[in-house]
């Protein structure tokens, strides 16, 4: 048990690390770090949930997410900027990504994983299309900005002293954009939370089962589509809940931050680094792509200008081949962390 | 005579050209062990997964308690009493033995949906579960995963599942097949223990001939998918007809077919 005892460990300690972020980095570039690995985390975990534990291969998880930050997005712009829009935005975002979960399911998880990842795909390329071209709703290629509830203005005040200026703890103003990063904090924990409980529930082990033995599992009495349907949803409306947090933390939604295959790819490339059916490696996985996509170029910048002196390698460390280096952090983590970070701890340290 | 608990009517199945079960109708009793025996190719294992639900027949119907099967997916017939053990090991190789167990148990008792309680705090599907882990001897490898056991523990494993999920009607298929001779004596009493139990219905593909003649209350025969012989054992063992599809086989011993 010391692999997921160490896995464990790092994991809530990554999560403690997000829940005092805004005092310990008080930076704005800092915050937007730690709300996406937030927001991430939850969608990748519900991932997680249909391709490492069910074994339910999708590309329509970004279409799940995209369901939720445009229901969010479409709300607050023509209703308003309160709770009530956002919550109505919410709910028509994950009514809607259960209508097509429901419809995708029932109809093509009887069919081959190959066949039904081909489905998936059509599917979210549809909406993709959809999203840049009906611009008189999503505003098209440019995406929507809105207003959110007025707490999460970054004027807002949270708490006034005497003068009625923003009180301060620890250096931080208690101001509405706090107050927007432990809603997003608040809200993605309960959702890797909850998926937490699932996989160590019943169901959980039932959906093993399945990715380990379907004919088996149907034979001692499962429903394997019936069940495969069901996860299949409850990754959507996690995925599409995941979308309107995030639609309220950027006060954007466009098909860059909610729709694109660009975060199907992320979400991917999360779980694997991460380790598939481990959950806990959501969070790691999660946090260790995010930083690399925002920090690894300013690494490079840095290293670049330190062997400056030296031949070839400046140009090799250029900030902007960064995405060359992910690449070879990537395949190296592949080489050496088979089963993903935490995954490959878990067998390990287990094994002993 | 009881009422048959289950009953296969010109049960048939055509794979292209071939006819692996032509028109088998049979009916099996509560409180009878009825072994299935034929030689290798005869269609004993595609008959079973007709009953079971592995395979839809071409023609012809399967009947438990009175209800129509015959199209009604495995798990459906799984949840109306029909269970089965398969003869190439067929287990949750991921999972440890006692999940493997209580999976069979959640089955059976309909909890397979619950989604936020810990699976632990589920202490009398838990304390089921080790009951049969007791039953089939496999306490000491409870938490290694499936795929970590010796074969003939894998067999046990097997069973285990099919006992955890208290079924009416139980198929197993060459139970000790590949067993060590001092495992498979496990397996044979907790067959014989449930023959015990007047209410439950046992089917039992097996070629080995003094596993045979010690449980079979019937034997039935197939060959070429065919149903050639019914009846009890010393009367079918000793007709013909058998010796010539069956024993005709394995001219040296009896034995030899195994």
């Amino acid at each position: 048990m010391k692999g997921t005892l160490t896995v464990k460990t790092a994991s809530l300690a990554i999560w403690a690390v997000l829940l005092f972020a805004p005092f310990l980095f008080q930076d704005v570039r800092s915050m937007e770090v730690a709300a996406r690995i937030a927001v991430f985390i939850a969608l990748v975990a519900s991932y997680d949930l249909l391709i490492g534990y069910t074994g339910i291969v999708s590309f329509a998880h970004t279409m799940f997410f995209g369901f939720g930050a445009y229901g969010a997005a479409i709300s607050l712009k023509h209703i308003g900027a309160g709770w009530g829009a956002l919550g109505l935005g919410a709910l028509a975002g994950v009514a809607v990504s259960l209508v097509i979960a429901v419809l995708i399911g029932l109809l093509s998880l009887r069919v081959k994983a190959i066949f039904f990842a081909m489905i998936t795909l059509a599917a979210a390329s549809v909406v993709l299309v959809l999203a840049q071209q009906l611009s008189g709703l999503t505003g098209g290629e440019d995406g929507i900005t809105y207003k959110t509830p007025a707490i999460f203005k970054t004027a807002a005040k949270l708490m006034v002293d005497e003068d009625g200026k923003v009180v301060r703890l620890m250096g931080v103003k208690l101001n509405g954009k706090l107050a927007a990063y432990y809603f997003v904090f608040v809200t993605a924990a309960l959702m890797f939370w909850m998926m937490l409980r699932i996989t160590g529930s019943p169901l959980g082990t039932v959906l093993k089962a399945i990715r380990e033995n379907e004919a088996r599992a149907e034979g001692i009495g499962y429903k394997v589509v019936a069940y495969r349907t069901a996860v299949f949803c409850i990754a959507a409306v996690t995925a599409s809940l995941a979308g309107s947090v995030y639609a309220v933390w950027l006060k954007y939604t466009g098909p860059d931050t909610a729709l694109s295959f660009t975060i199907m790819i992320d979400i991917l490339l999360m779980v694997v680094i991460g380790g598939m059916g481990t959950m806990w490696g959501a969070v790691i996985g999660a946090t260790a792509l995010v930083m690399a996509q925002y920090y690894l170029r300013d690494l490079m910048e840095a290293a670049s200008t330190a062997v400056a002196s030296v031949p070839v390698l400046p140009d090799l460390l250029a900030p902007e081949r960064w995405l060359l280096w992910l690449g070879i952090i990537f395949i190296l983590l592949v080489y050496f962390f088979p089963s993903g970070i935490a995954g490959t701890i878990i067998n390990k340290g287990d094994a002993k | 005579m009881t009422h048959p608990s289950l009953l296969t009517e010109d049960l048939t199945i055509r794979f292209g050209g071939h006819v692996a079960v032509d028109a088998v109708s049979c009916a099996f009793n509560p409180g009878e062990l009825t072994v299935i025996v034929g030689p290798n190719g005869a269609g004993k294992t595609t008959f079973f997964n007709m009953i079971s639900g592995q395979l839809m027949p071409s023609a012809g119907r399967v009947m438990k308690d009175g209800i129509d099967m015959t199209r009604f997916p495995a798990s459906k017939r799984a949840r109306h009493g029909i269970g089965r053990a398969f003869q190439l090991t067929n287990l949750f190789p991921q999972l440890s033995v006692l999940e493997n167990i209580r999976l069979a148990v959640q089955a059976q008792a309909g909890e397979g949906a619950r989604f936020f309680r810990p699976v632990g705090r589920f202490t009398e599907l838990t304390a089921r579960a080790e009951r049969y882990l007791e039953a089939t001897k496999l306490q000491a490898v409870a938490h290694q995963p499936a795929s970590a056991l010796p074969h003939g523990d894998q067999r046990k494993l097997e069973v285990a599942l099919l006992m955890a999920m208290e079924p009416d009607i139980y198929m197993f298929d060459e139970p000790t097949a590949g067993m060590s001779l001092d495992h498979a004596p496990d397996v044979l009493d907790l067959i014989a223990e449930i023959k015990h139990d007047k209410s439950k219905t046992v089917l039992l593909v097996e070629h080995k001939m003094d596993v045979v003649r010690a449980l079979a209350d019937r034997i039935i025969v197939l060959h070429n998918g065919r149903l050639v012989a019914d009846g009890a054992p010393d009367e079918v063992m000793s007709s013909q007809i058998v010796r010539d599809v069956y024993l005709g086989t394995a001219p040296a011993t009896e034995d030899a077919s195994a």
